[in-house]
């Protein structure tokens, strides 16, 4: 790829890259920050594409090191826990019946590969993980976006490990739920039981 | 028999981390027989799916 189609690709994939490190980052500038380190250091380091995969898989995985990087700077300041740790045995409460059966069973969702192929279904999950409380996504994200462990995030964020799986266990719950009402309760396209 | 608190408990616990085989083969169990929670196993499945096709794959512009 010669440097100008490098230019114009760059200049075509950066409004998908800062939404997506919008999302993580919560701060506008921080995440303008982290894009622009990105693509200047995808403009400078361009033989690190060998063109097998394509130019936006390349770029996403520069601009996760950077939104770690980003997350761990920050993760300096003083910080509180993620979440109240409370214990997950209470978040677990409101899920279950007191016989330790479903208090609502979770529905199929049809065929995942289906539903991963469907364009629309990522404008829901997107809406879906930004109305996460940012302390909560911010672990997700880490976790499930940036593909951290959770030993890892705990170091970083300076949580405990129960914190770190309660704040995981919600954050997985709330996706859950929110996509189950904003997508496969009703979608017409998005459930096929 | 284990109950779908528990089940549901692994399940979220074996996203992070693998299981004791115990464990591992009791959770097997319930799900063979019990379609909340396979359905629910699956549902996390999804979510993590989803979250490595995002936004690289997506081809949204």
């Amino acid at each position: 790829m010669d440097d100008e189609t490098l230019h114009q690709e760059a200049a075509r994939l950066r409004p998908m890259l800062l939404r997506f490190a919008r999302l993580q980052l919560r701060d506008e500038a921080a995440a303008e920050d982290a894009v622009q380190e990105c693509l200047l250091a995808a403009l400078t380091s361009k033989q690190g594409f060998a063109g097998h995969s394509a130019l936006r898989t390349w770029l996403t995985a520069i601009l996760r090191n950077k939104i770690v990087d980003h997350i761990r700077q920050k993760a300096r300041e003083p910080s509180v826990p993620a979440v109240d740790d409370d214990g997950e045995d209470k978040d677990f409460d409101s899920l279950f019946l007191p016989d330790g059966h479903w208090a609502e069973a979770p529905a199929r969702w049809g065929d995942p590969h289906r539903t991963l192929e469907n364009k629309r279904f990522y404008d829901v999950f997107e809406a879906c993980v930004e109305i996460l409380p940012s302390k909560i996504a911010r672990v997700f994200m880490l976790r499930e976006f940036l593909g951290l462990e959770t030993d890892e995030i705990c170091k970083e964020l300076a949580i405990s490990t129960a914190n770190c799986w309660v704040t995981l266990h919600r954050a997985r719950m709330r996706l859950r739920d929110c996509l189950q009402l904003n997508w496969f309760g009703s979608e017409p396209g998005g459930v096929s039981v | 028999m284990m109950k779908c608190r528990e089940a549901h408990k692994l399940v979220i616990r074996a996203q992070d981390a693998p299981l004791p085989l115990r464990e591992r083969l009791a959770l097997r169990f319930h799900l063979l027989i019990c379609r909340a929670c396979s359905s629910f196993e699956r549902q996390m499945e999804f979510l993590r799916a989803a979250c490595r096709r995002f936004p690289g794959n997506d081809d949204r512009d």
